[in-house]
């Protein structure tokens, strides 16, 4: 099937506002009649809930969390980019939508980026009235700071606590919305399945985490941001409850899984030290506003102190091969280069799996305490869990999975091929193209739920008649009985190895061969050992407890059984991308020094997979991406 | 090392609840406190015992899911850091670790180490935010924001809402938590017009979910892994005072 995104055509500078006044309204005094579920209560769902709240729609919003405020969108450090151009250094809708587009290696829908870059200005007005406390100047204006791939100074931020600020900002909107009544909110539960009707999305299964109890809700609309599914990779920089099972559980329902291999690699991460670990801790993106990447020229020199490599010996790698980058190089090839240095065996650190990032010329330039300023926190994080301090000698970092471009697939009007069932944020694939640009997430969370999805829900609930299926049709009982089904059997098995250590084999798997580089045998290799593995789980899986109360195992095996499912997906729609683009690299297409090589010709298209069964081929179905603004090139940062 | 854990094991709300002992063996100087839990929780799996629950996200000092009172102490000895940031380099091999949850009437204990902190959200729905509109506000250079003001605004908001102030304080008062929020908005000019209905409704609010008042102990601040100042509770109670009259 060859899908159409329904974008608007004409003009793209006004494809936005002729859109908005051509899509249909629902009459304010109707709007209460309509029950529309939330799913996830980061940036994108928290600030969806309170906007639809807001407008009069009956809302009931969902998080697996405590609280709505510790969605992982918190842990976002560095920043929010939006194209006001108020340092005066030549930005405009028109750069932020070119840059995003050409950070997203030609590869993301040219209508969704404009009307991104178009809103990119009422979300910082909208955080700063609600208390965002971002940092500001001397004469009390908005202060602004540089992030990879762009050549102007863009972001915003609230010190290295951006996601947490406008995450809180969201946050009291939403709580605001439950005082009042127009949102409630259901904590501590977990969305298990979707209930899908005629075709329709009409509800959710969730697990009450507290008393394991699997209950059913029905909605007119169902909203999914779920964030993305990079814990399949075990260790990453998301939370622990991150998974992909809010989408995936839709994706067998039917909603098609989008680019699932477009997987960005942060390459600011602190290293890993051990089997023990858990996750992986980010360091900001904007660390490279100051910090220099170095590696040793010589291998010999690699278990020497960094203050003992001279100036001469040491390799600036980024500023040698991207000059007019330099250290601000996007990420896919930040991380590149930084593997590269390590294949090289010039790394540094424990097991040699790791750069420099040094922040001694810059110290000497601004000073400590200015730098301190700047990045207080990262440095003190950085500190804790290395005992190293990064004022006296640089910091030791290595790429790290982080964040999934992939995600179900939408139209113009984030509505999955399911009618009914919307997808904001990390959790849909639309605006990122292959690689995500920094300070990018958070603008499009807030951008898709205070400002799109309020538009074009209206659109779609204006043919739906408000309570026409309820939780007592059959469908939500067979999905109450599957998930039960799921919970008892995981409970039966009984077997010898816990639900860890089937998480950490399959991210090996993952890691090892589906990870920065992956060629045609290596994803031939996944895709034998998964299913093997997943066999396995079934068979040999071990969960103690019962199911009538807190057990974070019974969470975690259901994250896990879905991961390794999940997982053969991604693998198969690499293998399928017979080119490299962004933070997908095969390393059968690359340049002869080492650059991503695309194949416009033949896959200028999204890639949307029908599930068809676990035994059976998952189905392709193509978008065709089309260019009529931007001219596509060889993505240069030289 | 090795080390003797005496965990808080309670099975519910209902339950009484003991002190269970544990042994942690070979564990890394450089993993985390909650990856040591992790390995003894595996150890427990497979003897087929039922693992401790404690509750965790981000583990990266940020979310404030975390919440355990480590030797008498909420997040622990290190100074600055949540529970899922404290590593073991800061215990001794042989150490006996003693671990509890949170304590305090207002956050009910749902099962071992894990409690219920949605007396923290009610005091935000209170009045714990500016009552904007979503669109249609001004530009966000409209009105300019002084930059100490914003600075101190931000020290104020870096709060993570973990309830370890709750957890230190001899009254169980939540009034660092309250203060950091009621101070931040009154800092801005964008939250000043709300400023005097605001601090009232939440301090309400806090009063009826049970929390103690603030008598200068200062435990709060000192544990708190933020450094939120008890700067922000004097502010408070002047924003309380000028908001009386009214």
């Amino acid at each position: 099937m060859i899908l159409d995104g329904k974008c608007p055509t004409g003009p793209i500078q006004d494809s936005w506002d002729k859109h908005r006044f051509d899509m249909k309204l629902v009459n304010p005094a109707n709007k209460r009649k309509y029950k529309i579920l939330v799913v996830g209560t980061g940036l994108a769902g928290g600030a969806a809930a309170a906007s639809l709240g807001e407008l009069g729609y009956n809302v009931e919003a969902f998080c697996y969390q405590d609280s709505a405020r510790r969605a992982h969108s918190i842990a976002a450090q560095g920043g929010i980019n939006a194209a006001k151009n108020y340092p005066n250094d030549g930005d405009s809708i028109y750069r932020l939508f070119y840059d995003t587009i050409k950070g997203g290696d030609f590869r993301a829908r040219e209508a969704d980026v404009w009307r991104l870059a178009q809103v990119s200005n009422n979300i910082i007005d909208q955080c700063v009235a609600q208390g965002v406390p971002f940092a500001r100047d001397y004469a009390g204006y908005l202060d602004t700071r540089s992030f990879g791939g762009a050549q102007v100074s863009r972001t915003f931020y609230a010190r290295g606590q951006t996601g947490q600020q406008l995450l809180l900002g969201a946050y009291q909107a939403l709580m605001r919305q439950i005082k009042v009544g127009t949102v409630k909110l259901h904590a501590r539960r977990e969305m298990l399945d979707l209930v899908v009707v005629d075709g329709v999305a009409k509800g959710i299964t969730v697990r009450n985490l507290v008393s394991g109890e699997i209950e059913s809700h029905w909605g007119d609309a169902v909203i999914l941001a779920t964030g993305g599914y990079m814990n399949v990779f075990y260790l990453s920089t998301n939370a622990m409850g991150c998974s992909v099972t809010a989408t995936w559980k839709a994706a067998k329902k039917g909603a098609f899984f989008a680019n699932p291999c477009y997987t960005q690699i942060h390459p600011t991460c602190i290293p890993q030290t051990g089997d023990h670990q858990s996750k992986l801790t980010l360091m900001s993106e904007s660390l490279r506003n100051d910090g220099r990447c170095w590696v040793p020229k010589k291998k010999e020199d690699c278990e020497k102190k960094a203050a003992d490599i001279p100036e001469d010996d040491r390799d600036y790698y980024l500023e040698r091969k991207y000059p007019s980058f330099g250290n601000l190089a996007p990420r896919d090839i930040a991380s590149r280069a930084a593997k590269e240095q390590c294949d090289d065996e010039r790394g540094v650190g424990p097991g040699k799996r790791g750069v420099y990032l040094d922040f001694q010329s810059s110290i000497d330039r601004v000073g400590e305490n200015t730098i301190a300023e700047r990045y207080g926190n990262l440095f003190q994080m950085y500190e804790k869990i290395t005992d190293e301090n990064a004022y006296k000698q640089p910091m030791r970092i290595y790429p790290a999975p982080h964040y999934a471009m992939g995600g179900l697939w939408i139209d113009y009007n984030c509505m999955s091929n399911l009618p009914g069932l919307f997808v904001l944020g990390e959790a849909n694939f639309s605006v990122h193209g292959a690689n995500r640009l920094g300070a990018s997430a958070l603008m499009q969370g807030l951008a898709d739920g205070y400002f799109v999805i309020p538009n074009t829900i209206a659109h779609y609930l204006v043919g739906v008649a408000p309570g026409a299926v309820k939780a007592d049709h059959p469908e939500f009982k067979k999905s109450v009985d599957e998930v039960q089904g799921q919970v008892d059997t995981l409970l039966s098995i009984n077997g010898t190895k816990t639900v860890s250590e089937f998480h950490r084999e399959l991210g090996k798997i993952m890691w090892e061969n589906v990870g920065m580089a992956r060629s045609e045998e290596s994803l031939n290799f996944a895709l034998k050992k998964i299913p093997e593995l997943r066999e396995e789980f079934w068979q040999n899986v071990k969960v103690t407890g019962s199911k009538a109360e807190v057990n974070s195992q019974i969470e975690n095996a259901g994250r896990v059984a879905d991961f390794l499912e999940f997982s053969a997906l991604l693998t198969k729609d690499a293998l399928t991308r017979e080119e490299s683009c962004g933070g997908h690299f095969r390393v059968e297409h690359q340049t002869a020094d080492g650059e991503a090589m695309r194949d416009d010709e033949n896959f200028t298209y999204v890639a949307a997979w029908e599930f068809k069964g676990n035994d059976k081929e998952p189905e392709l179905h193509k978008e065709p991406l089309k260019f009529d603004n931007i001219k596509l090139a060889v993505r240069s940062y030289k | 090392m090795n080390l003797i854990l005496h965990v808080w094991r309670q099975n519910g709300p209902n339950d009484k609840g003991r002190l269970d002992q544990y042994e942690a063996k070979n564990v890394s100087p450089d993993s985390s406190f909650l990856e040591m839990l992790d390995e003894v929780n595996e150890d427990l799996i497979k003897k087929g015992q039922i693992p401790i629950e404690f509750d965790h996200d981000c583990r990266e000092g940020i979310c404030g899911t975390c919440s355990q009172v480590i030797n008498g102490i909420p997040h622990g000895p290190d100074k600055l850091v949540t529970t899922c940031q404290l590593h073991m380099r800061k215990f001794k091999d042989g150490d006996h670790i003693y671990i509890e949850p949170w304590r305090s009437k207002a956050f009910p204990i749902i099962k071992d180490l894990v409690t219920d902190r949605n007396a923290l959200d009610r005091i935000i729905q209170a009045y714990g935010y500016t009552s904007t509109h979503t669109g249609g506000v001004a530009d966000g250079n409209a009105m300019l924001v002084p930059k100490v003001a914003a600075d101190e605004a931000m020290d104020a908001a870096a709060c993570i809402g973990c309830g370890a102030c709750v957890a230190a304080c001899p009254n169980a008062s939540a009034m660092l938590f309250t203060s950091a929020k009621v101070s931040q908005l009154a800092l801005l000019p964008q939250g000043k017009a709300e400023a005097a209905k605001r601090v009232k409704a939440m301090v309400e609010q806090m009063d009826s979910e049970g929390f103690g008042n603030c008598t200068n102990h200062y435990e709060c601040q000192a544990a708190c892994p933020k450094g939120i100042s008890v700067s922000f509770i004097s502010r408070m109670n002047r924003e309380m005072m000028k908001a009386l009259p009214q």
